[in-house]
This record gives C-alpha cells, sequence and structure tokens, in this order.
C-alpha cells in the first residue's frame, strides 16, 4: 500500500471528523446522543480527536429509560468524568410514575414512551437544532438508505421521501426553527469496522461486551440478562450461563449471546465466524417485519 | 483487517437487469449477509422470482419500495475481503431517477454498469455511462449479465464490449473494463467461470480488490478549506479542515484565500500526536507561523497553483427537484466549506441524456442536466471538476424550501461562457486620448509629470508581491495603484485601462489566472504597456520578486534605470 494512502480505518475516521466539524460549524446548538454503547464510544473517541486540542463542543445526551445495566450507568459516568465531558441524563419520569415498564407495557409501547417520547422532549427541552447519533446504515435494512444529515420535522418525524439527497461531503444543513437534523459519522462503518477501531485505538467499552458467567433467563433461543426484577415464567429457572452482549440496550430487551470470546482479539475472530447480525438479540426490531422504519418514522433514532 | 483499503463504488443498472441480484450475490460470496438476514428473506411475504434464493431482496430497503418491488433512492451497502473494504452506493435505474444515480456517482471510485446480455447496450445503459463521466468516477466497470441466457457466447459479448466502447469514447469515459459473468449463477464473480473459456480477464471481485484507488489523487496542489476554527485557549487557534488536494507539512508556504497573505505551517497538531505530513483526505488541524485571521470559508493554497477565484463561472448542474429551477431566482450555493447566495445567469443548453444533444432551455426540470453560467453573491475560490472533484463540486439549495435542489460541476470558463459584465454609464472604447483640443491634457503632459509611462502590471499570486511593488515604485516617485478587489476581479481589465489613461502604473493583483480577464486587459494596453509575469517566475522572497519586476519594467523601457531616477532625469 502506497504511504501516501489511508487505510479504510483511517478514510472512515476522516470522514467522520468532517462530519462531526461540519455540524459543529453550522448549527447553533448541537448534542450527541450517549448511549454508553460500543458506538457511541467510538464517536466520542472521533469527536475528542476533530476538536483536539479542545474539549468537546457539545453536551453527551443520555437518555435513562432506568432498565439499563447497572455497569452501563456505572461507567458512563466514570468514562465522561474522565474525558471532562458535559454529560445530561433525561428520563421519563411521568411515563415511570404512571407504571411504564417492559414487563407491564410490551417492548413496542415502552420503547415508545421511554426511549422516543423521552428522547424527542429531551431534544425539545434542550432547544438542539442537531443531535449526532451512532447508527449505522449496516445495522438494519431501513438504515441502509439513511443519511448522514437526515432531516426531522418539528415533531422529530422522518419521513424518507422528503430526505435530502447527499452528494460528495456537502452536507445541507438548513433547517427552520424546530425543525431538526439527526446526524449519523458512523453511517459508512460496519461493526467489524467498530470492533477494529476499538481494538487499534484501545477504547474503553463496558464490560458487558466481554463474555463471563453471567445469571440468564434462558427463552427460547434468547438469553435475557436477571435484572430489575424481571418477572419469570412459570418453570423459568435462572441459570449462569457464559455469555456477552453483542449490543448493549436495556437489560430485558437486549438478549445476551452465548460466547468465550473474553478479550478484544477473541471478539474480533468470534466476528469474523460470526453469520448472524448484531440486531437479532433486540427484541424490538422483530416485533413486525419492517418495524425499525415504523419506529424511525415516529422520531426513535 | 486494518490496513485494507477502502473503495466505494456505485451500481446502476435496470429494473431488470439483475442488479440487485449482483450486490447480494458480492454481499453473499464475501459473508457480508448474515443467517438472520437469510432467514428474514425467506420468510419474506413477497416472492418475485422462482428459485432458491432472491438474493435482490437483500437490498430492497423500505416497506414502500419492497411492495412496489423497485427501488427508490440510493442504499449503501457495505461488505469487506481481507484486501480491501467496500461501500457500494446503489443507485436505482429508472430514468426518473438520474438524480440518485448522480447521487451514489459522487462519492464513487469505480461504477459497475450492468448491461443485459439478451439486451446489449440499451439507451438506459448509455444514460449510465454518461452520468459516470458527468460525475468523474475514475474507473468503469462493465458486467455484461445474463450470460447464461446466451449461452455464453462470446460474440455476444464482443458486440457488447465494442457497442459500449464506442460509446464511452464519445463521452469521453476511461479506464474500462468488461465482465462476462451471471449474477444468478456466480459465473466470472469471485471464482473464473468453467463456461467462459474464451474470456481471458479476471473475475469481477479480484478487479473490485485490485484497481487502483488512489492513483490520480493530486498530491500537488494544496487545497484547504477551512471548515472550523478550534481556540480552545489564547495561545492556540487552529484551522481544521479535510485536506482537498496537495501535501501540507511543517514549514511549507501557504497562501491564504481571500486575502492573499503568505505564510508557513508551524505545525499539524493532533490527538495522536504532531503530522509530519498531511495528506487528502486526511481531515487535519493546522497551526500556521503568522497571526493571521481566518474563518470558516477561507482557504489555504500554494502560492505556485492558485485556484481560480470568481464569482462567475460556467457549470453542469443536475436539477433534483420537481420544482423547476431558472436563471435569476437566488439560491444558496455550497461549495467546499462556504456557502453564498447564488443565481443561474444564463441557461446555455440542456444536455439530452439519450442522443447528447444540446437542446435551447429556458427552465430545468427534474433528472435534468444543463450548462449554465453561474453567479455568486461573493467570490469562490475554485479548480474545475474534471481538474479537482473537491474543488468543482457544489450542491444548490433552496432558501425557501431549503431542499437540495441541484448538484454542479464546475467546467474550465472561456471567454466566450463567461462574458465581460456590462459597467453601467461607463464607456471603454479602446481608444487613447491622444489629440489635444483646446485645454485638454495629452498624454505627453501626463507621462511627464510622472517621469514614466503608464502600464499594466499583471501579476497572479502573491498578494504580498503586489503591494511591495507598489511601495518600491512610489518611494522610486512614480504614479502607482494596486487594484486587487477578488470580489470583482472581472473589473481589473476595465479598472486598469483607466488608471493607465491617467498615466498610472496599475497593478492588477489577481488570485487566479484568469485568462479571458488577462487577455482583456492585454488588449486594452499598447504591446509594451503590458507586463504579465507569471507567478512560477517569481523568486520565492517577495522583495526578490518585487526586483524581478522591476527589471522588466525598465527593459520594456516603461521606466527609467533605476540609476537614472536617482539622478533625477526625466523620461
Amino acid at each position: 500500500m502506497d504511504s501516501r494512502t489511508l487505510s479504510h480505518l483511517r478514510a472512515l475516521e476522516a470522514e467522520s471528523i468532517h462530519i462531526m466539524r461540519e455540524v459543529v460549524a453550522e448549527f447553533a446548538k448541537p448534542v450527541m446522543l450517549y448511549s454508553i454503547g460500543k458506538d457511541s464510544s467510538v464517536m466520542i473517541r472521533l469527536a475528542q480527536k476533530a476538536f483536539h486540542p479542545g474539549k468537546l463542543p457539545f453536551p453527551l445526551l443520555h437518555v435513562d429509560t432506568t432498565y439499563k445495566f447497572e455497569e452501563m450507568i456505572a461507567f458512563r459516568d466514570e468514562f465522561t468524568k474522565s474525558i471532562g465531558a458535559d454529560l445530561i441524563v433525561h428520563t421519563n419520569r411521568k411515563a415511570i410514575e404512571e407504571g411504564a415498564s417492559p414487563f407491564k407495557l410490551g417492548t413496542g409501547k415502552c420503547c415508545a414512551l421511554l426511549k422516543t417520547r423521552a428522547l424527542l422532549d429531551a431534544l425539545e427541552e434542550g432547544g438542539y437544532d442537531a443531535a449526532f447519533g451512532g447508527a449505522r446504515r449496516d445495522e438494519e435494512k431501513s438504515r441502509a438508505k439513511e443519511r448522514v444529515f437526515s432531516f426531522r420535522d418539528k415533531f422529530g418525524q422522518w419521513d424518507p421521501k422528503t430526505q435530502r439527497p447527499e452528494l460528495w461531503n456537502l452536507y445541507n444543513s438548513k433547517v427552520e426553527k424546530g425543525e431538526s437534523i439527526r446526524v449519523f459519522p458512523l453511517s459508512n462503518w460496519t461493526e467489524m469496522d467498530v470492533w477494529s477501531y476499538i481494538e487499534l485505538e484501545n477504547i474503553p467499552i463496558v464490560p458487558l461486551y466481554f463474555a463471563k458467567e453471567r445469571e440468564m433467563v434462558v427463552r427460547g433461543n434468547q438469553l435475557i440478562p436477571l435484572e430489575h426484577n424481571m418477572p419469570l415464567a412459570a418453570g423459568e429457572e435462572p441459570q449462569l450461563v457464559m455469555s456477552r452482549m453483542r449490543s448493549l440496550g436495556c437489560t430485558y430487551c437486549t438478549g445476551a449471546i452465548r460466547s468465550e470470546a473474553a478479550t478484544m482479539p477473541d471478539i474480533i475472530t468470534e466476528l469474523v465466524q460470526f453469520r448472524r447480525s448484531e440486531r437479532e438479540n433486540r427484541i424490538i426490531d422483530h416485533d413486525q417485519e419492517g418495524s425499525m422504519e415504523l419506529k424511525k418514522r415516529e422520531g426513535y433514532f | 483487517m486494518s490496513a485494507s483499503q477502502l473503495l466505494r463504488f456505485s451500481t446502476a443498472g435496470s429494473v431488470d437487469d439483475g442488479k440487485s441480484t449482483l450486490i447480494g450475490r458480492l454481499l453473499y460470496e464475501a459473508k457480508g449477509v448474515y443467517e438472520d438476514q437469510m432467514a428474514s428473506i425467506r420468510k419474506s411475504t413477497i416472492n418475485r422470482s422462482t428459485g432458491p434464493i432472491d438474493f435482490s431482496l437483500l437490498t430492497d430497503g423500505l416497506r414502500a419500495e419492497r411492495e412496489q418491488g423497485i427501488t427508490i433512492d440510493v442504499a449503501y451497502r457495505y461488505f469487506a475481503t481481507p484486501k480491501r473494504k467496500f461501500i457500494i452506493a446503489d443507485t436505482p435505474g429508472h430514468e426518473q431517477y438520474t438524480r440518485n444515480m448522480a447521487t451514489g456517482a459522487s462519492t464513487a471510485d469505480l461504477a459497475i454498469v450492468l448491461i443485459d446480455a439478451r439486451k446489449g447496450v440499451l439507451p438506459q445503459s448509455r444514460r449510465h455511462a454518461y452520468i459516470a463521466s458527468l460525475l468523474g468516477i475514475p474507473y468503469i466497470a462493465v458486467a455484461v449479465n445474463k450470460m447464461d441466457l446466451v449461452d455464453f457466447s462470446q460474440s455476444v459479448f464482443d458486440q457488447i464490449q465494442a457497442d459500449f466502447s464506442a460509446y464511452a469514447k464519445e463521452i469521453g469515459l476511461k479506464n474500462l473494463s468488461f465482465f462476462p459473468i451471471s449474477a444468478l449463477d456466480g459465473d466470472n464473480i469471485v471464482e473464473p467461470s468453467k463456461r467462459t473459456p474464451w474470456y481471458k480477464g479476471t473475475p469481477l471481485l479480484d478487479h473490485l480488490e485490485s484497481v487502483p484507488v488512489a492513483e490520480d489523487r493530486n498530491y500537488k496542489e494544496l487545497r484547504f478549506p477551512v471548515q472550523y476554527v478550534i481556540r480552545p485557549t489564547l495561545d492556540f487557534r487552529g484551522y481544521a479542515g479535510q485536506l482537498a488536494s496537495g501535501l501540507l507539512r511543517p514549514g511549507d508556504e501557504v497562501m491564504s484565500l481571500p486575502a492573499g497573505r503568505i505564510t508557513r505551517v508551524k505545525e499539524i497538531p493532533s490527538f495522536d500526536g504532531p503530522i509530519a505530513e498531511a495528506f487528502p483526505p486526511m481531515s487535519i488541524t493546522v497551526v500556521l507561523e503568522d497571526e493571521i485571521d481566518l474563518s470558516r470559508g477561507d482557504m489555504l493554497v500554494d502560492p505556485n497553483y492558485v485556484p481560480h477565484v470568481s464569482r462567475r463561472f460556467a457549470a453542469k448542474l443536475v436539477w433534483m427537484l420537481d420544482d423547476n429551477g431558472e436563471p435569476n431566482r437566488t439560491y444558496l450555493l455550497k461549495h467546499a466549506t462556504q456557502t453564498v447566495p447564488a443565481e443561474i445567469r444564463r441557461i446555455r443548453h440542456r444536455v439530452d441524456i439519450n442522443t447528447l444533444e444540446n437542446i435551447p432551455a429556458e427552465q430545468l426540470a427534474l433528472n435534468e442536466i444543463a450548462a449554465v453560467v453561474m453567479e455568486t453573491r461573493r467570490p469562490l475560490y475554485f479548480d474545475s471538476y474534471a481538474k479537482n472533484r473537491a474543488m468543482g463540486a457544489f450542491i444548490l439549495i433552496d432558501p425557501i424550501s431549503n431542499l437540495t435542489v441541484a448538484a454542479g460541476m464546475i467546467e474550465e470558463s472561456t471567454p466566450d461562457v463567461v462574458e465581460p459584465l456590462q459597467l453601467r454609464n461607463l464607456e471603454f472604447t479602446g481608444e487613447a486620448v491622444e489629440t489635444a483640443t483646446s485645454n485638454q491634457l495629452t498624454n505627453a503632459e501626463r507621462y511627464t509629470r510622472a517621469g514614466h509611462y503608464p502600464a499594466t502590471v499583471w501579476l497572479t499570486a502573491r498578494r504580498g508581491v503586489a503591494y511591495l511593488l507598489e511601495r518600491r515604485l512610489f518611494d522610486l516617485g512614480c504614479q502607482v495603484h494596486v487594484l486587487a478587489d477578488d470580489s470583482e476581479s472581472h473589473l481589473l481589465p476595465e479598472l486598469s485601462r483607466v488608471l493607465s489613461n491617467a498615466g498610472l502604473i496599475a497593478i492588477c493583483s489577481i488570485a487566479s489566472p484568469d485568462p479571458a480577464e488577462r487577455d482583456r486587459a492585454a488588449g486594452f494596453a499598447a504591446a509594451n504597456r503590458f507586463l504579465e509575469v507569471p507567478a512560477k517566475e517569481l523568486p520565492a522572497r517577495d522583495e526578490d520578486a518585487v526586483e524581478v519586476v522591476i527589471k522588466r519594467l525598465e527593459d520594456l523601457g516603461v521606466l527609467r534605470r533605476k540609476d537614472r531616477f536617482e539622478r533625477g532625469e526625466g523620461i
């Protein structure tokens, strides 16, 4: 390889940094959605690079459903403090006080209240006109046509028909008051790219990604972590399973996978052999064929 | 894995060319498809074709599209082999979707043009090829698909190759390769097919893995558009941006636009430590030696290779909205890191994408392509798209709907395209006032008072030289004036003419060599009263450069020799 050719990870890095700087230069009040997951960790590293030696020129926003893993919350507080980031945590308290929970409402309704509604409220309260998200186009079919700058109307909704054509690296950042843009700097990254970059850059991630013996409820093909007093069905017994999380969300909706991969190289080796896509353990995506697209229309990331 | 390269390619093909099947096949072969996605396809309620697996369902995204059975937007797909990671811009081939094809092509290093072996080169194949050439895709791979349905006939393949090559030559498309394939059966996709013994080339995937990606990259002419200014403390000011072309190292001499100031790179700091040499497309931060104040939209360039600086230029537009485009409406034009109000000054003609004919047009409709003259409110710093993709590309935004209405590619301007502006209430006859009537001043009187002849000095780049030259000539007793207004550079020839008539030495400092303006200025002056000094003939130090210009003015007879100045002799 020519010494003046970037490796694919460095080329993706350059593209993502360009996107972040463009947003900060052109929008009045950007915010970065912080999910604590591996993609968020990569986004933060890219932002540190984009604005070095300055600090992140925007706050991090975590939409906390209160059904996250304890380890995630501990990691969040420790990590954001260590990099001197401005962290905002938002929870839909009202819905929770009214009893919203995945066990009672079912995953679809719970997600609409604790994630989508909470997110839209937080964005509106903060008056943010641009919000970075870590979504990638390779995650799910409806995301393959997502723009890097994804336009949302006054209600935070996405309409596939009004998305603007995106050419070269010239992003259209024009919005009216109340409208906003969701920005996806990792659009062109794949799951493998994310992991390879975490290894290359030695980026800290939540330990839940690494395999160890964890208490799980085995339900069909799914391993459901035993947290937040998850109610058990008749005859179900928690079991200790050597497992890890491939993607992180709420405990009930994030199934674990059986895995022995306890180190970064193990995870990458496992991925190479993997023939299952990472969102498969996400219960929400499988509610209905094309369900992610329906959620996105309503304002989900 | 981490040392592999990135190749972006676009695919274009019509509904039945088997494009989705080809992409599905590539993803499947490269294990870019996961089992649960395959299972989801198997259980999908719609199954349009017979056969074991419909690969095309892997690539169809949105519900509406799935129901209609056509893809209506650009979709991006990813797969990797040990050698490369690939980003596919999968674009629909319908006639009304020129817009999408242009979008997918804009970032592509290579285009796969699909041709159905049974049908040969159709008008739509030509459209795809034309858009690939318009958007400047460096490499074209022509995949002649469904070879299984023509018994893998060599003569069918050869005929298509000949037909397509002839058309490609007509539109200036380069770097063509042809592949006889069956996307459905996998012939010549990953492995050489046993059914095409006459084909000596490589399978398609081998080609995608080996085609050079950065060979045509411009490492020579520095273009660094300032994207964002990083100022965390009072003692740090870094200019952040993505290097569009050229190399940048600490110590390199750079010129800032629009100010035209020359300085040097002090350092290129990064999160991972200082960078010794930056090259495109790196996103970097540059610290300069001098405290010069740049902001977003400004640009650092090589003083010896400056871009065009103008408010007027010729361009090709691809119209992307159903609301028609018209001259004299205001749009926002985004180019590099600048967004400026702009108008289509004139539609030269529309291009019929099927016949390549130029057709007169008053308006631009969705998916139409036209040659236009653009005029911007502030000057742009640009190169032609053919020469430098990042520096010649722009988009137009409707300021009311905020929608992206067009994609633009800047062309080299010729004098007939960018005509001189009409100046109200001023007339330039080109005739010098030579004869005295009653008490009108004569030129001889002016020259005698000045102690030198009038002249026009045409300098490109090196604004510092222009002002230093003015200072030196002034100190020698000359009447001299610098004309250095980039926003109105098209007026320089006329203004220099006014100054010459008044007996002055007019120093035109123009950021970029524009032959049309130079010719006009030269046309206004007598042959031995026009001096052009190209930037490359000037020494690096401004003081030395000024000496060279003064020497040339003496040689032309405009100035007395310096020693005679000192003795106070007349001309």
